[in-house]
């Protein structure tokens, strides 16, 4: 098993470790914002969507440990991509120009991804690790949503999480090898549509219930 | 028609490796339009001898953009800001009168600064030797077409083999990534018949000294695709992915 190692642990392997988990990640997402969008159709609709999503039971343990090993790969391995990356090169350009390549998403993966680990930490904090027994889970939701600071936050994230898709899920296909002259140009379209989709369909929800409720 | 411009240079000067650089600002009057940037500083530096100093070091050969010797980073830009061109083959018509240029060494880890401007880049000659080459039987010639080439293929493999090693795509790369020098050595071996016995064992030692010799990870910025003189696309940087993944887990290379 010496030689898994030895890939994984290669700059591409790493690579491929950051794009396996990150498509992950983004199926992940849109089971989720689909789930979140039954907020729109009120209360009823939500609270019975989690009652569905729970009814999963072990299944639902399962995920969320799974989700628990990608997060943990995910975030040691960009880490170290980061250490190494800044290491490459230990005196910095006095003058250096961009040529074109770079996006906002692309300059600002690290930075964005660790504003992303805080937020999830914030998120679980708030609807995960809370005492459901007396209360169902969009009367957590409105009264998370009833302060304007939660609102800000909550925005804020999902501005940040579209950032970070927009070059994830292009760059992802990218390291697994798939650019194709056929398919590249419709990955990058569906990447900052799905970049969108996020930072939309996320960031109305907070706007949505705030003002409803 | 020849004109003439007066520039003011500030020129990296770093003594050796282990010397603090700082930059030097030294004026260029009376340049013709005409000459390429390194006959600039071959204007300059004459200049400078002749007043008993140290003249500005740089690294050039050909000088006509085949053999990736030249390079320097031109008010932030690897070879200048003109697409497609190496330094050697940048004019100096593309900069106006009273411009003030910036030169850089190219700057990675991987990379030694040697003296001023003139970098060490025998990395890239060991990638070379771990396996960015075929092992032939010396022997009659074959005939032209024993091998059948689709032509579509061969382009490709001419487009990656129009690399000369310059080491911009790392100077660009703001991780300092060597990954579409390497990438454009693989491909143009793996594109083509003659490619295919080694390629897994190529794919492999390569990569693994790429990753030795201390350059960054690919963040897939695309900044070297822009900046490499020979425009080398980074779609071979998706196939030498490929062909690493297809070496590391499908054959018996270990
Ligand atoms: S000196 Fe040979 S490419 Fe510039």
């Amino acid at each position: 098993m010496n030689w898994l190692a030895n890939t994984l642990t290669s700059s591409i392997g790493k690579k491929l470790l950051m794009a396996l988990t990150g498509i992950c990640f983004c199926t992940f997402l849109s089971v989720h914002l689909a789930g979140n969008l039954t907020l729109l159709s009120g209360s009823t609709m939500f609270n019975s969507y989690a009652a569905h999503l729970h009814s999963l039971g072990v299944l639902l343990k399962v995920a969320e440990w799974g989700m628990l090993l990608l997060a943990a790969i995910h975030i040691l391995t960009g880490l170290t991509l980061f250490y190494q990356n800044w290491r490459a090169r230990p005196q910095s350009y006095e003058l250096k120009k961009r040529a074109g390549g770079r996006t906002l998403g692309s300059a600002t993966m690290p930075y964005t991804g660790i504003l992303l680990l805080a937020f999830v930490i914030m998120h679980l904090l708030n609807f995960h690790f809370v005492d459901k027994s007396q209360t169902t889970i969009y009367a957590i939701v409105a009264a998370a949503f009833a302060k304007p600071i939660y609102v800000v936050l909550y925005v804020a994230a999902m501005i940040v999480a579209a950032i970070h898709v927009s070059h994830g899920f292009w760059s992802a296909f990218q390291t697994i090898g798939a650019n194709h002259p056929k398919y590249m140009p419709l990955i990058k379209i569906i990447s900052l549509a799905f970049a969108l989709a996020v930072g939309f369909g996320f960031g109305i929800l907070p706007i949505y219930i705030s003002m409803g409720a | 028609m020849s004109k003439h411009i007066n520039l003011t240079l500030k020129v990296w000067r770093q003594k050796n490796q282990k010397e603090k650089g700082h930059f030097e600002t030294i004026s260029a009057p009376d340049i013709s339009t005409e000459m390429s940037f390194l006959e600039m500083l071959d204007v300059v530096n004459e200049k400078l001898t002749l007043a008993g100093k140290e003249p500005i070091a740089f690294d050039h050969d050909c000088r006509e953009g085949i053999c990736g010797m030249c390079g320097a980073v031109v008010n932030g830009r690897p070879h200048g800001a003109l697409k497609g061109t190496t330094l050697c083959q940048l004019h100096m018509r593309h900069f106006n009168d009273g411009d003030t240029i910036a030169i850089e060494p190219f700057r990675a880890m991987a990379f030694k600064i040697i003296k001023d401007l003139t970098v060490d880049r025998s990395a890239f000659d060991k990638i070379i030797q771990a396996g960015g080459y075929i092992s032939v039987n010396a022997g009659g010639a074959q005939d032209a077409n024993a091998l059948p080439v689709p032509q579509d293929k061969a382009e490709l493999a001419m487009d990656a083999a129009q690399c000369i090693g310059c080491g911009a795509c790392v100077a660009a790369c703001p991780n300092a990534a060597a990954m579409l020098f390497v990438s454009a050595k693989v491909s143009q071996f793996a594109l083509l018949p003659q490619g295919r016995p080694e390629a897994a064992r190529r794919a492999i030692a390569m990569v693994r000294e790429m990753d030795r010799q201390g350059f960054g990870n690919c963040t897939n910025e695309a900044e070297c695709e822009a900046e490499c003189p020979k425009q080398i696309s980074i779609t071979n940087i998706a196939r030498l992915n490929r062909e690493f993944f297809k070496a590391s887990f499908g054959s018996a290379v270990k």
